[in-house]
């Protein structure tokens, strides 16, 4: 079974959303492309010890983000978009940047001197990177 | 929702010093219900009313289809009780109450009670006097599980158990719930395994039920607002907003029916939203029970 997935305790957010970002990550990665069939919410449930309607909230998001489809009585499946992994990271991106902006406009950085920063990051990781 | 494993209706029992006053519970046969309230709220009383060991003043309590207390006997076929005052013979082996609850449940299910056995790492050829409280209560576990009951009702089935023997518990009971048609109704303090296991919570008060619905709702509804209130500016009690602290120009805001618009409602006001937390099921069960208690001195 698919056992990797893993709750966190200390992770302040709420289970289905950890539910919902693991499912995400892999499907990011490739491990699971379009079509790929998700584990039943009844067994994803019993193995991660975890409450059927918690499973049952995480696959409903899912599916209303256009990340998974679900048949009636045929179980999930990744919904067959081949730009989807593509998406996950976008987003992801998205959230990290309106959360950089957040931030700089606390500290009253200019527009300018948060994108001079953001390359300067950048330049360090390709650095770093190379080595 | 078809199914009811459990439903209870206007359910009163009048004791000297404790009312439980017009409960109405209702568990969907396929989920595991927790209870949660203080100590003397109400929850074991409660149990023993929907098993019949204890009879209602008033109101009605169906159980797996059966009436009770009046149909007791045919319910009791298929409901699993454990407690923890519950005794096993402590001269006797754990094998000896094996053989015996099997020889009394046509269900029993030896393959099962086998893996039990070695999943909770007892040994059938001990004396209960022998074991520890962690072992107790999973030797009563055990003889409960591998009857097989299509309802389980547990009372603090996790009080007083080392982490290693709680999380063994807490994978039996998710794994009882692979087949659709069985419920489970445990009590707990601890919240933390209630909010991993259960899909709905019932919180008990003094008596009184005060909430009961499916858990992602309601954890959904609880949220804490950390709020940057320049000076000036006073911050208004909104509809649902259950609690204000403030210190200086930071206040938290306790809210049990958050909507987006709340926030905004207090950013319109001239607070500044810090951040939006969800809460745990500890913080709420806290917070929910002071609240209680300000409207009953109210």
């Amino acid at each position: 079974m698919d056992s990797a997935f893993v709750i966190s305790q200390s992770d302040k957010r709420p289970i289905y959303l950890q539910i919902m970002e693991q499912i995400k990550r892999r499907i990011a990665v490739g491990d699971w492309p379009e079509g790929h069939a998700l584990p039943s919410i009844r067994q994803l449930a019993v193995d991660l010890q975890i409450s059927v309607i918690t499973v049952k909230r995480a696959y409903l998001e899912l599916e209303r983000e256009g990340v998974i489809v679900t048949q009636q009585g045929r179980g999930s499946r990744v919904a067959p978009d081949p730009d989807l992994g593509l998406r996950i990271h976008e987003e992801e991106l998205q959230r990290h940047l309106e959360h950089a902006a957040r931030l700089s406009a606390l500290l009253g950085l200019k527009p300018r001197e948060l994108a001079s920063r953001l390359r300067e990051v950048r330049d360090t990781i390709a650095e770093k990177e190379k080595s | 929702m078809t199914d009811l494993a459990i439903k209870l209706e206007g359910v009163t029992k009048r004791y000297r010093y404790f009312t439980l006053d017009n409960i109405d519970l209702e568990v969907p046969a396929g989920e595991i219900m927790g209870l949660i309230g203080p100590n003397g709220a109400g929850k074991s009383t409660t149990i023993r009313i929907l098993l019949g060991l204890v009879h209602q003043d008033s109101g009605n309590v169906r159980v797996l289809g059966h009436r009770m207390p009046a149909e007791q006997v045919q319910a009791k076929w298929n409901i699993g009780f454990a407690s923890e005052d519950m005794r096993l013979y402590d001269a006797m082996t754990l094998g000896w109450h094996m053989n015996f609850i099997r020889s009394l449940y046509p269900k029993w299910d030896e393959k099962y009670a086998q893996l039990l056995l070695k999943r909770f790492g007892l040994n059938a050829e001990q004396k209960i006097k022998g074991l520890s409280h962690g072992q107790r209560v999973k030797a009563m576990l055990l003889l409960v599980l591998a009857r097989c009951p299509r309802l389980l009702v547990l009372d603090e089935p996790t009080t007083g158990l080392d982490p290693v023997a709680r999380h063994e518990i807490l994978r039996e009971l998710t794994a009882v719930m692979q087949d659709e048609g069985r419920s489970i109704l445990f009590s707990s303090h601890n919240t933390q395994d209630v909010e991993q296991i259960s899909d709905r919570i019932t919180f008990i008060d003094r008596g009184r039920i005060i909430d009961s619905m499916d858990k992602e709702t309601y954890l959904d509804r609880w949220r804490r607002l950390r709020l940057e209130v320049p000076a000036g500016i006073e911050l208004h009690a909104l509809p649902g907003i259950i609690d204000i602290r403030q210190n200086g120009r930071l206040a938290v805001v306790t809210s049990n029916d958050f909507v987006p618009d709340l926030a905004s409602a207090y950013e319109n006001s001239g607070a500044r939203v810090q951040s939006i937390e969800n809460m745990t099921l500890e913080e709420i069960f806290v917070a929910n029970v002071e609240r209680s208690r300000e409207e009953v001195e109210a």
